[in-house]
């Protein structure tokens, strides 16, 4: 596959997904930063599916505020290292695990009850499409195309380089 | 210099980005919670703590049971007594629960309420196997618990110094005031009582005696309850003009079609002491088991579970007895012998109450609260106070919605600072707490605030509350919630709405000679009020399944 440099193509589009998933966590992350009230009590008190007694387990007095913590911390994290590029791979890793706990606490799947979802989902989630999105990203760095890391990057993508 | 600049753009790019994101997370998220504050700082609503309660020291309170049934089984959990058959009932369900993921919390609740300094030193009960279940249960060699054949051995024995009453209706007065002028501790199930002439007879026994009568209205403990009153009084809500309130039930438990225990029988029941001033008839096990469902013994919707209602609004307003009720209804959905509605509607008529005005002073006066209720439907209605500023649902949540024409939020209402759709106050006291409710009835009356409220987070039976507060005030002083006063406002409320749908007439009270108003053309009210005809329809099967 080749781009140039006046081209439009996989690692630009992956860029923009970059930016975009980097956004919505930070923004979920932010939210919770500044509402002291927010807890993911009642998420996790209300979990479904195999993780069930894991989930229950973590709303006990002396876990859940290393819990909502940890939450927020890692939400930023992946915002901040995906929109800026930095250490991208370990975000899009983070953003991988914190994904799969969601999807996980409440799966979509057939004979479980469909809390606060606004569409109609069958296994399939949108949970799990973004945890595979940032999949794509931990195994297709673009912080040298847009990013803090293109400052630094002796091998800047030029005009007509080769791709691999 | 094209180069520089492209080459920053696409470096320093996503520096805005992540600033623009941020911003907007944080200052959405402050700007939000600082109108919230405004409005609430406007409302001044204070949720308020439960009032500490002080120790109960000394030897432990000698309690004797009259009515070991269900009900009484339940107060006697709450007094930190459970039956071995309920702690085995219990673990299967527990087991089952676990099995299935779902939460049951009953055994866990039981075993961590707080130990109350009492012991239960005897229990009466007319059915045999009841009171051995007592005995076995609450005994210990060292101290057993004795069993009483009538309840007038047990208040004058001098072993017990207060007793709880879980018996049929026509049963609370004359054991209270028995109890009562032998300086006997009562705490009484509600309806306090089952006729107008006794309510009389027994407040004066209250009044004259040196012990303390609480009336079984535990929701009076309820934390949302005292919040609800600090709204009212803020004038948070308006003048309110109407109150509704409801019961809908749907199974045979919440029909009163318990179970009948296949011991029963003429030799296992003292029936005669059942009977008491009740119509002389021969042994019945559907009137002794099912007794709810006769005014011979029972009080139907209107004793039953109108005063639970009657009395949470009393507890928030305090209003009193009603200036007039009317009340129509009938046995529509259970016409299995009974002779008590199962569908009743009952209008009670407050001309002169008022809980304050934001509008022009003497337009607002007078509220009507109605109660509805039906045993053939199971929806959730909840109870509303409907102010001109704002609406409230009251129950162990509160919220709170302000009024589209209200005139003390007219000007936030114009701003967009306050929509009709959207709460501007809603407390639940109830968030961070994990909850196992397993059955309809027991949902019914959770969401009205009658089975548990929450301390600081923590689930806590409201009637375990409502005893310790009595066993308190007998060991210390002081005041009950709903002591014979506010039982006297309950029971004649409740006796007006039954003379009501029993008469098809409107029933007047009068405030300053404090009676009843008599009814042209009716001799003895207490004799319509006692009058148990032949019920409507077949006798339900003997055993529900």
């Amino acid at each position: 596959m080749t781009t140039t440099s006046n081209g439009w193509g996989l690692k630009q589009s992956i860029t923009i997904l970059r930016i975009l998933i980097g956004w919505h966590f930070l923004y979920e992350g932010i939210v919770k930063v500044y509402n002291p009230d927010w807890t993911s009590f009642g998420y996790l008190a209300s979990a479904q599916g195999p993780l069930k007694p894991v989930f229950q387990a973590m709303t006990s007095e002396g876990v859940l505020p290393w819990v909502d913590t940890l939450n927020w911390v890692a939400l930023v994290f992946v915002g901040v290292t995906l929109i800026l590029g930095i250490f991208e791979r370990a975000g899009a890793l983070v953003g991988v695990g914190l994904l799969m706990l969601y999807y996980l606490a409440h799966p979509s799947w057939p004979g479980m009850a469909q809390v606060n979802t606004e569409g109609s989902y069958w296994i399939v989630n949108k949970n799990l499409i973004e945890a595979v999105a940032c999949l794509v990203l931990f195994y297709q760095p673009t912080g040298s195309l847009f990013g803090l890391p293109r400052l630094f990057s002796k091998n800047k993508p030029t005009s007509k380089t080769e791709m691999s | 210099m094209s180069w520089t600049r492209r080459e920053a753009l696409l470096g320093l790019g996503s520096i805005p980005i992540l600033g623009a994101v941020w911003w907007a997370g944080a200052s959405g998220t402050v700007g939000r919670k600082r109108e919230r504050e405004a409005i609430l700082e406007r409302l001044n609503i204070q949720p308020s703590l439960p009032s500490a309660v002080t120790v109960i020291s000394g030897a432990p309170v000698r309690v004797g049971i009259i009515g070991f049934g269900i009900r009484g089984e339940q107060l006697c959990r709450s007094l930190g007594y459970a039956t071995d058959e309920w702690i085995t009932a219990m673990e299967e369900a527990e087991a089952l629960a676990k099995e299935e993921g779902r939460p049951f919390t009953a055994l866990t609740d039981f075993r961590a309420q707080e130990p109350l300094n009492v012991r239960i030193v005897g229990v009466c009960d007319v059915f045999d196997t009841r009171a051995e279940k007592a005995i076995r249960s609450f005994g210990t060699p060292e101290q057993p618990v004795k069993r009483y054949t009538t309840y007038t051995d047990m208040i004058q024995s001098g072993d017990v110094e207060a007793v709880v009453i879980a018996t049929p209706d026509h049963w609370h007065a004359p054991m209270s005031i028995e109890a009562l002028r032998n300086n006997v501790h009562v705490y009484v199930e509600k309806p306090m009582t089952h006729t107008v002439a006794e309510t009389y007879v027994l407040k004066e026994a209250a009044r004259n005696s040196r012990a303390t009568i609480q009336v079984g209205h535990q929701h009076r403990q309820t934390l949302s309850f005292k919040t609800a009153q600090d709204i009212v009084d803020k004038g948070v809500l308006g003048h309110v003009s109407l109150i509704t309130t409801n019961t809908n039930r749907n199974d045979d438990n919440g029909a009163w079609n318990y179970d009948i225990h296949p011991d029963a029988s003429p030799q296992t029941i003292d029936w005669e002491q059942f009977l008491g001033s009740a119509p002389q008839i021969p042994f019945n096990k559907n009137h002794f088991f099912r007794w709810r469902k006769w005014w011979a013994y029972g009080s139907g919707l209107s004793g039953d579970l109108l005063t639970h209602d009657y009395d949470r609004l009393n507890c928030v307003l305090k209003m009193g007895i009603p200036r007039s009720v009317m009340a129509s209804g009938g046995i529509y959905t259970h016409r299995d012998g009974r002779n008590v509605p199962d569908v009743l509607q009952a209008n009670f008529e407050f001309p002169e109450f008022s809980t304050g005005s934001s509008q022009k002073a003497g337009k607002e006066r007078g509220m009507t609260f109605t109660y509805s209720a039906s045993l053939g439907n199971g929806l959730n209605r909840p109870t509303m106070l409907m102010g001109h500023d704002a609406s409230m649902e009251l129950g162990n949540r509160l919220t709170i919605w302000p009024d589209g024409s209200s005139t003390r939020y007219a000007e936030m209402l114009e701003e967009g600072k306050m929509n009709p759709g959207t709460p501007i106050y809603s407390y639940d006291p109830a968030a961070g707490a994990l909850d196992g409710v397993s059955s309809a009835t027991s949902q019914y009356f959770a969401d009205k605030g009658l089975m548990w409220t929450y301390v600081d987070g923590k689930r806590v039976d409201s009637t375990f509350l409502h005893m310790r507060e009595w066993l308190s005030v007998i060991r210390n002083g002081g005041q009950v919630s709903c002591g014979i006063q506010e039982g006297f406002e309950e029971a004649i409320s409740a006796h007006m709405a039954g003379l009501s749908w029993k008469l098809g007439r409107r029933i007047e009270w009068d405030p300053q000679g404090e009676q009843i108003i008599p009814v042209e053309g009716v001799e003895d009210l207490d004799a319509v009020l006692l009058d148990s005809p032949p019920g409507i329809g077949a006798l339900a099967p003997d055993v529900v399944a």
